[in-house]
């Protein structure tokens, strides 16, 4: 049965309409065989809807998913070979850990159930609890009984529901990790669901960011930030200061910028738009505090903004500066403390950055799309 | 509590914990106080009871007279038998009466959750005499529910079945369960829709997503957690009907006495209160006895 149906997951046009509320809005997916891959987005952004419509737990309105050649959208959940770790671990409280992590093998009637369960069991470091029930076990443990329970099954998709939620920071750091390894250890196609930034930059290959049903990009995490395509994704994803710029000249290597009346230089292929008016990307710790004169410890190929610093505050691994532009702007420059230039506040300074570290975003979007939702989502579920 | 997480002035310390070691046994006393003066005292003046002889009339001797006990059984163990038979059947059928319903209330209903509700509960706002009286009505002789029987034959299958004896729905043992079923349904229902209330619908979820069908998933999941419920339900159930006097009197007929109305004629028309006392010890040794076992076997401790 793995062999027939195994390969990529594609999602077709898949839509889920709830009466008046669109939770997902035409979604085309293709999620490569094998990959970690994960679905960011705010709460709300209907990552989870389109993690139970794969696993058979909620249908869609309209669309399609397929997995390599085969149409599974009008097939049952336990008709599915996709897996599913839930958010709250969903363990069966009456049933031991071991008849937790055989449950999906004997409704299967897989032959030697017990030797792969304990197979499992051994992979997440719990062989020797096998005999306990789910209450005795502390929260990590029981999310990797459940993760145990659902790679034992082999399927062609495990689906994970923000599985890390529950459990506190360190052990979420951990689990990471753990997670990380055991997907390329066996090889099966994840797919994270989370809201967790971070979580899913430190996982995964490829990641989708949702919003509102629809999807904002999908890349791998390096590209997704250095190179966001829309300012939800740029404030979502890490931090960014926008500056409004207008075009004024381009070559065939370099585009001239104005930025309130300061000129500013970004690479050709950086600038996808083709409107004169644009949003200006760049990340806090691209830039740099630098001396007034050109030359001074950088070359003269650097972008310059002048500005006061209103807050300066020291981190350990740097420093977090608030700077002022003339214009009344104020942006983020994160500074490495590695010896470099620093600046109290109040004091006037020079930043500087390489025209490649910045990138240009269409200006009809709002400059601050995606920066709340951080916000709002890091203490919730 | 307090005076174990601060480190206070020694002399502090035990005042504050004797006053907090009284106050369960406080807690108790009310209720407790209620069972010995109504339960244990009555229990034992039946105990005693049971093992004097004499009449009303010429007052009673403590004599303990063990014989009362062998006389009354080989006289009514046949009472005692069919109260069993009677109570576990309704038992089993209120059980599947009231699973289906208690789950659908608690998992499906919705909105309509709390109407159902009142409605399983509204029969108790009429007297449980009225409602059994009830029944007479329903099925008696010249009624719709007797003419729809015949004419389905459900009379003849009944018949077949010993559970009647002429063509009619009234006082036969068929009707004597009906009334059992009916007056305890709402005792299964709630303890099963409690249970229910708090099945968690993630593990039906986790259940399909491993591969279980609907089926499976019920016979795995659902069944198994949901059996505090059931030996509540079916307790609740069980108990009260074996020692029923009201059903088998109302409904029945010579052939169906139950050991309830049998305690109840010797103490109220007989007068034979060593007998009545006896089948009462009886009675409830033997309900203890049964239930001990049943909850044995239905190994619910380990799902608390």
């Amino acid at each position: 049965m793995t062999e027939k149906t195994s390969g990529d997951l594609k999602l077709k046009g898949v839509t889920k309409r709830y009466d008046t509320f669109t939770a997902v809005d035409q979604l085309d997916l293709v999620i490569p065989r094998g990959s970690f891959f994960a679905l960011l987005g705010p709460s709300g952004c209907g990552k989870t809807t389109t993690l139970r419509m794969v696993a058979g737990l909620d249908q869609p309105t309209i669309g399609q998913i397929w997995i390599g050649d085969q149409d599974i959208t009008d097939t049952r959940a336990y008709q599915r070979n996709v897996n599913t770790v839930f958010q709250s671990y969903a363990l069966f409280p009456h049933l031991s850990i071991l008849d937790n992590v055989t449950f999906g093998l004997r409704r299967r009637k897989t032959p030697d159930y017990k030797t792969k369960a304990m197979e499992a069991l051994e992979l997440v470091q719990l062989a020797h609890i096998a005999k306990k029930k789910p209450g005795q076990l502390s929260g990590g443990m029981q999310q990797r009984v459940a993760l145990a329970r659902a790679i034992v099954n082999r399927p062609d998709v495990l689906l994970l529901d923000e599985p890390l939620g529950a459990l506190d920071l360190k052990l979420r750091r951990q689990m990471q990790i753990e997670l990380k390894q055991i997907q390329s250890e066996v090889g099966l196609t994840f797919v994270h669901v989370t809201h967790d930034q971070e979580e899913a930059m430190t996982m995964a290959d490829t990641i989708a960011v949702m919003n509102g049903g629809k999807l904002e990009q999908v890349a791998d995490p390096a590209t997704l930030y250095e190179r966001p395509t829309s300012t939800f994704v740029a404030n979502f994803l890490g931090q960014s200061n926008l500056l409004k710029a207008t075009v004024k000249s381009r070559t065939a290597t370099t585009a001239e910028l104005d930025v309130h009346g300061v000129n500013l230089r970004l690479p050709v292929d950086r600038l996808k738009e083709t409107t004169q008016e644009l949003w200006l990307g760049v990340r806090p710790e691209k830039l740099r505090l630098v001396g007034a004169a050109n030359g001074d410890d950088a070359d003269a190929g650097q972008n310059r903004l002048t500005g006061v610093v209103v807050d300066a505050s020291f981190t350990g691994l740097a420093t977090n500066y608030l700077v002022r532009l003339p214009w009344g702007q104020e942006i983020m420059v994160v500074q490495q403390n590695d010896g470099s230039r620093s600046a109290a506040s109040g004091a006037q300074v020079t930043l500087g950055w390489a025209p490649e570290h910045a990138f240009a975003l269409n200006a009809s979007q709002d400059a601050h799309a995606g920066a709340q939702d951080q916000a709002d989502d890091s203490g919730a579920i | 509590m307090v005076g174990q997480l601060v480190e206070g002035p020694a002399a502090v310390q035990p005042q504050r914990r004797a006053r907090r070691n009284y106050t369960p046994y406080l807690l108790l006393l009310p209720g407790l106080a209620w069972l010995v003066v109504f339960f244990i005292v009555p229990m034992l003046s039946l105990a005693s009871q049971s093992l004097q002889t004499g009449s009303v009339e010429s007052g009673y001797t403590q004599t303990w007279h063990f014989q009362t006990y062998v006389d009354a059984l080989s006289q009514f163990w046949p009472h005692f038998a069919r109260s069993i038979l009677f109570a576990g059947t309704a038992t089993v059928f209120t059980l599947l009466l009231a699973y289906p319903l208690a789950y659908f209330m608690a998992q499906k209903a919705g909105r309509w959750k709390n109407i159902m509700l009142v409605l399983v509960i509204a029969p108790f706002f009429t007297s449980f005499l009225i409602r059994t009286l009830a029944w007479q009505t329903i099925l008696t002789d010249n009624g719709p529910v007797v003419a729809l029987a015949r004419s389905v034959h459900f009379t003849n299958l009944l018949q077949s079945l010993q559970l009647s004896s002429n063509d009619s729905l009234m006082n036969t043992r068929f009707a004597v369960v009906c009334g059992l079923t009916y007056n305890f349904l709402p005792f299964m229902i709630l303890p099963l829709y409690a249970n229910l209330e708090r099945l968690d619908h993630s593990l039906i979820e986790a259940a399909g997503d491993l591969y279980a069908t609907p089926i499976q998933t019920f016979w795995k999941v659902t069944w198994p957690l949901s059996l505090p419920g059931v030996v509540g339900g079916t307790l609740l159930t069980f108990i009260p009907a074996a020692g029923d006097f009201i059903n088998s009197r109302l409904l029945g007929n010579t052939q169906t006495v139950m050991i309830g109305q049998v305690i109840d004629s010797e103490f109220l028309q007989i007068q034979d209160y060593a007998v009545a006392a006896a089948l009462s010890f009886v009675l409830m040794a033997v309900i203890v006895v049964i239930v001990a076992l049943y909850v044995r076997r239905a190994g619910t401790e380990e799902l608390v």
